[in-house]
């Protein structure tokens, strides 16, 4: 059974890779999200305030508006994928280093 | 005659195999359901592509479901608008909810909060905002429910309602959180192969040409004709083409833009709040998995609705929006009408089958989707009230765990088939936008802040709850989606008085019945509110013009947890600071569920 005192939590914050994981980490994710956010506020204000934009017909009877809500999905995706693959690859691997470190067997 | 009782006979056996797989699966969990661990979160044995079927299945409610199609079907361009801030929620639960509270949580939203928080307080009210939420969201899925499964198989509405929830309940009381991933998981798989399947017999015969698909929808009498009656007199200038193509153009249904961010703020911040998708990322092992599982979940969401774009423009095209809006004014019967006309029609036994089907995966849909629900109110009830604050510093047997569990499951699915039958006809879609709403505006702030602020403590918690359903719940009962006697009775006598010149003006025998329906809806108005001035709340008038309250009680719910933490001194929440900082990050000593103590 794990005892929960048995890890240094202070050690861990004052840790410099972890200083400089979470730093990473949090401008990494705070970017991310500000810029999901952004981009997905851009198609109710569009499609209120720029409407001769979003009727102009670009393929067919297909209009700016609707492959803007398209690309709305491929953004959502792609800042999934973004992050699910920097997460592995980086903070993963760090935080498994710094974890092991601090563990204390029991 | 006849062949209405072979379409019941078909129906019935495929409702009934549906029912049986789950029923199946159900009686394997039941097995595996013998701590409150196993009961609340399947004991963590869910791996990351199940759990993320298993959202996907928790979330695509039949309001995702039959509604945005119904609504792409009878609005074009703004349903599938709106479908769009259903996705884009998921990224913040990715990047800011998802890891950290796997890290930190165990088996409820409270369990997050009370980590570095006054347990007693927070869990009081984090369970109260849980059952809040959840009753908002079971309410409308209990009455929206009992509409469809009343309208797919003509049994009556109290007996739909009574057949939901008693099917929910078994799966529940019986299998836990092990039967609903699994009732979940199985929704959700049929879903997406109907769909599929549709969207293919739709888009085929056009070589899978997006614009030559649309082409034909905008070049449809029928669209052109609905578009006509959604803009009134601006159409008369509009040649058929034009009204068309504005079908693809923004505007239709959404009129106030400020209505429509502040909708997309409660979606987008409110899913990362909901108590039943929060529970999910419990049923996981590790921080990896339950990001794995916001992947998944995200593919299949987005994916489907990339679907229903077909399935409603496909349903305006083939199907007509009157004729679906005659059946269900929401549009709620897009999909199974476009299924069953993409099987031959009403006539055809593939149609009937595609009908049976797709009503089939409507019925499993609303009984996943509440099955759910119930679980998380459920747990909120019996782990953060009963164990964690009637019996604080009692031992509880694991036994007695999962007793209290089951009695609350009980009380919780009787309370909500009670509601489905009491609200019978009232409109509830505005439920569904409160609780995302409620979710956004308390659940959210206090999340967030609880796992990335330092300075954020119970007074926060406490005052961020509070207010952040207090403004949502009440900026709600003042806006415009109450009835309000006056202006119904207003409209029902204009009217009344503009009908000797519309019949007059009146054309072909369609124009006719759509001037009797009005005149026979307006005195039916007038004798429902009779002599009624005031709206539910005693207002003659909506007091704020808002439909959903996300763009005021957000900022609210923010400001509520920042002002109370930094009123209130807690030393506990400070010095455990470093604790859920390391641990949300690093994953260390994260709770495995029945072995690791709380």
């Amino acid at each position: 059974m794990a005892n929960e005192d048995a890890v240094d939590w202070d050690a861990i914050i004052r840790d410099p890779r972890f200083v400089d994981l979470h730093r990473r980490k949090s401008r990494f994710l705070w970017g991310l999200m500000a810029l999901s956010v952004g981009y997905y506020f851009l198609l109710p204000i569009g499609a209120a305030w720029c409407q001769p934009l979003f009727r102009l017909r670009v393929w067919g009877v297909i209009n700016v508006g609707l492959l803007f809500a398209l690309s709305e999905f491929v953004v959502a995706w792609l800042i999934a994928w973004v992050y699910s693959r920097r997460a592995g690859r980086d903070f993963d691997r760090l935080a498994a280093l710094i974890a092991a470190d601090h563990r204390i067997k029991p | 005659m006849n062949g209405q009782s072979a379409h019941h006979a078909l129906t019935f056996t495929i409702f009934a195999a549906v029912i049986a797989v789950t029923m199946v699966v159900t009686y394997l969990a039941a097995k595996r359901v013998r701590s409150a661990s196993d009961f609340y979160t399947a004991g963590g044995g869910v791996s990351g592509w199940q759990n993320g079927w298993a959202i996907a299945g928790d979330y695509l409610s039949a309001a995702s479901f039959l509604g945005i199609a119904g609504l792409i079907s009878l609005y074009g361009y703004d349903g599938f608008m709106y479908s769009v801030g259903w996705l884009v929620a998921y990224v913040a639960v990715l990047l800011l909810i998802a890891e950290p509270c796997r890290n930190i949580g165990r088996y409820t939203l409270s369990d997050i909060l009370c980590y570095r928080n006054e347990p007693r307080q927070t869990r009081i009210v984090g369970a109260l905002s849980t059952i809040t939420v959840s009753t908002f969201y079971l309410t409308a899925q209990m009455v929206g429910g009992g509409v469809l499964v009343k309208n797919l198989i003509g049994i009556n509405y109290e007996v739909s309602v009574i057949a939901v929830g008693v099917l929910m309940l078994s799966y529940v009381l019986i299998g836990g959180m092990v039967a609903t991933t699994w009732v979940q998981i199985i929704k959700a798989v049929l879903l997406v192969c109907a769909s599929l399947l549709i969207v293919m017999l739709v888009w085929a015969p056009y070589g899978f040409s997006l614009p030559a698909f649309m082409a034909d929808v905008v070049a449809d009498p029928k669209v052109q004709a609905r578009v006509a009656t959604l803009l009134g007199d601006p159409a008369k200038s509009m040649t058929a083409a034009e009204l068309g193509q504005r079908f693809l153009e923004p505007g239709l249904y959404f009129k106030a833009p400020i209505d429509q961010i502040s909708l997309g703020m409660a979606l987008v911040f409110g899913t990362a709040g909901l108590p039943h998708i929060l529970m999910r990322f419990f049923t996981v092992r590790t921080a990896q998995q339950a990001r794995r599982s916001v992947v998944w979940a995200m593919i299949i969401i987005g994916g489907f609705y990339v679907l229903t774009l077909f399935l409603g423009f496909g349903a305006a095209l083939h199907v007509g929006s009157a004729s679906i809006a005659a059946v269900d004014a929401g549009g709620n019967m897009a999909g199974p009408l476009l299924a069953q006309y993409i099987g031959g029609g009403p006539d055809a036994l593939f149609g009937n089958f595609m009908l049976a089907f797709v009503s089939a995966v409507a019925f499993a849909t609303i009984v996943a989707v509440v099955a759910g629900l119930v679980l998380a109110a459920a747990s909120a009830m019996a782990h953060d009230l009963y164990v964690g604050v009637l019996r604080a510093g009692q031992e509880t047997s694991s036994q007695g765990q999962v007793r209290a569990a089951r009695v609350a499951t009980l009380i919780v699915g009787a309370l909500s088939i009670g509601i489905g039958i009491a609200a019978k006809g009232q409109n509830v879609a505005v439920l569904v936008g409160l609780a995302f709403a409620v979710a956004a505006s308390a659940n959210f702030p206090c999340v967030l802040l609880t796992l990335h602020w330092k300075r954020c403590n119970t007074g926060g918690i406490v005052a961020g709850m509070l207010v952040g359903t207090v403004a949502a719940v009440g900026l709600t009962l003042v806006s415009p989606n109450l009835s309000y006697p006056l202006a119904i009775k207003a409209a029902a006598h204009k009217v009344l008085d503009a009908e000797a010149a519309k019949r007059a003006a009146a054309h072909t025998a369609q124009d006719l019945a759509a001037i009797d329906k009005a005149v026979a809806k307006a005195h039916a108005d007038l004798a429902h509110w009779g002599t009624a001035t005031t709206s539910f709340m005693g207002l003659e008038r909506p007091l704020v013009e808002l439909k959903n309250p996300g763009i005021v009680s957000i900022p609210l719910g923010f400001l509520a947890v920042i002002i109370g933490s930094l009123l209130r001194r807690d030393r506990r929440a400070e010095s455990m600071w470093n604790e859920v900082y390391a641990r949300q990050n690093t994953g260390l000593l994260v709770s495995k569920g029945g072995s690791a103590s709380a």
